[in-house]
């Protein structure tokens, strides 16, 4: 699974942080970092990721 | 034949609950039907980046997923009138659609004033509609802004139309703070002090009984007998939740639809109801059914009614735990952010300063807890991003810990 984050439109809300600990996470500055190509077992948690980001700033591309 | 849905609503929360009825194993035929003539879209810019001009139309569109790419979108249609008993809706024109299981989604409008005086010149944010022509207003030069209503939507909006250059922004509220009631006073002072530094001015404490001028708005007449000039105003006082097209289906409509711990409207099987417009029952708290406009409660509630209702339809008795999500809020002001976990409206009279100095630098970050009987309920950050990372902290905490039930109801 290969995921997107658009860094122009994310604003660092760390929503996706809740849904998906072990794709996204927020640096001691709060700001986002994430893996970009996790296992396909993660992508409930991605795409509740995606869902609840405010921005809809990822994008999970197969 | 395959059981049908139609979803009232094609908004975020019709989208979601189309997508999470596929999630719950939903196969058959989808319809949404909603009365804006366009997809859905995010709403919170709205107040922000497209009144201020910085984000298009094609920016706010949800992506839906593939999973919903055969639903039959009914869009610029409004329903008129439900008949739930034989599991019709009638649409605008006439024509009747019949269903088996039926999500409302109908959302809510803004409230609007009801005192004399000239309707021209008097705004809402609700719609892209309503965003595109504030903002048209808001760029005159020269505007003269007052804002009715010191909540979340009212307070966005005024800080968006300082950032445009507006010559004079006024906030009226009968409140004595702004955000009172959501935040508390302690958080409401510091919101206040943040906004009149950058520009905001406030006329509290008085609300308004007048509109002056005689086809456009020139002013607008408060309480106490005084009158801000004025060329645009924008009433943020609230919401009233579209159920009158549920009349006459014995459904609890007093604020929205009244629906069961498991999100069913009026006990029906075959009928939930999900985002602004349900009012629900949260099992974290006091099971008080309350309307929440928050914007994670879309989301929220279109997963659980999803399964509630793909279960009944499936002929399989429901997930009996009730629902109990973790209320969670943000509001973009100028150069800061509030953000919010739990539910702070249920420890207003025990606030506690967590992290910052809400008497120093006027700029800093400040995060604040709320307690009922002693224990966190809910927190809030303000400030930066770093203030938001500290009151996320507490969010396991505040998940684990179901608050306990408070006269706050």
């Amino acid at each position: 699974m290969k995921v997107v984050v658009d860094m122009n439109k994310c604003q660092d809300h760390g929503q996706c942080v809740f849904a998906a600990p072990d794709v996204f996470h927020l640096d001691a500055d709060g700001h986002l970092g994430y893996v970009s190509d996790p296992d396909d077992a993660l992508r409930e948690d991605v795409e509740e990721a995606a869902d609840v980001c405010p921005l809809q700033a990822i994008r999970i591309e197969d | 034949m395959a059981a049908r849905i139609v979803v009232a609503g094609a908004a975020m929360a019709g989208l979601r609950a189309a997508e999470q009825l596929r999630a719950a194993g939903f196969t058959g035929p989808l319809t949404l039907i909603g009365d804006e003539p366009h997809m859905p879209y995010n709403r919170p810019p709205l107040s922000k980046e497209v009144l201020a001009g910085k984000a298009p139309f094609d920016s706010l569109a949800f992506r839906p997923r593939a999973s919903v790419a055969d639903v039959a979108w009914r869009l610029g249609t409004r329903i008129t009138a439900a008949r739930l008993a034989e599991r019709t809706v009638e649409l605008a024109d006439g024509e009747q659609l019949a269903f088996d299981g039926l999500v409302i989604a109908t959302g809510t409008r803004p409230r609007r004033l009801r005192c004399p005086g000239p309707a021209t010149g008097r705004h809402t944010v609700r719609t892209l509609a309503d965003a595109q022509g504030l903002r048209a207003a808001l760029t005159r030069p020269g505007a003269r802004v007052v804002v009715v209503g010191a909540g979340f939507i009212g307070c966005e909006v005024a800080a968006t139309a300082v950032g445009l250059g507006a010559a004079e922004v006024t906030v009226v509220d009968p409140e004595p703070l702004p955000m009172l009631r959501p935040l508390g006073e302690l958080p409401a002072r510091l919101l206040l002090r943040r906004h009149e530094e950058r520009g905001v001015r406030f006329a509290l404490g008085t609300g308004v009984t007048a509109f002056e001028g005689d086809e456009h708005v020139t002013g607008v007449v408060l309480g106490d007998g005084r009158v801000l000039p004025a060329d645009v105003v924008v009433e943020a006082v609230g919401s009233v939740a579209n159920t009158e097209w549920l009349a006459g289906n014995g459904l609890d409509l007093t604020d929205g639809v009244r629906t069961d711990a498991l999100l069913r409207a009026g006990d029906l099987p075959y009928a939930v109801a999900v985002g602004d417009v349900a009012r629900f029952p949260n099992a974290r708290y006091d099971n008080v059914p309350r309307r929440v406009e928050h914007w994670s409660i879309p989301g929220d509630t279109a997963k659980r009614a999803a399964r509630t209702l793909a279960a009944h339809l499936a002929g399989a008795e429901p997930d009996p735990a009730p629902f109990a999500p973790l209320p969670t809020f943000w509001s973009d002001q100028h150069d800061f952010r509030l953000q919010s976990f739990g539910a702070p409206s249920l420890g207003l009279d025990d606030i506690r300063v967590l992290a910052g100095d809400p008497d120093g630098d006027p700029t800093g970050d400040v995060v604040v807890g709320y307690h009922a009987d002693g224990r966190l309920v809910g927190v809030l950050a303000l400030g930066g991003p770093a203030a938001a990372s500290g009151a996320a902290r507490y969010r396991a905490e505040l998940l684990q810990q179901p608050a306990p039930s408070t006269q706050h109801a």
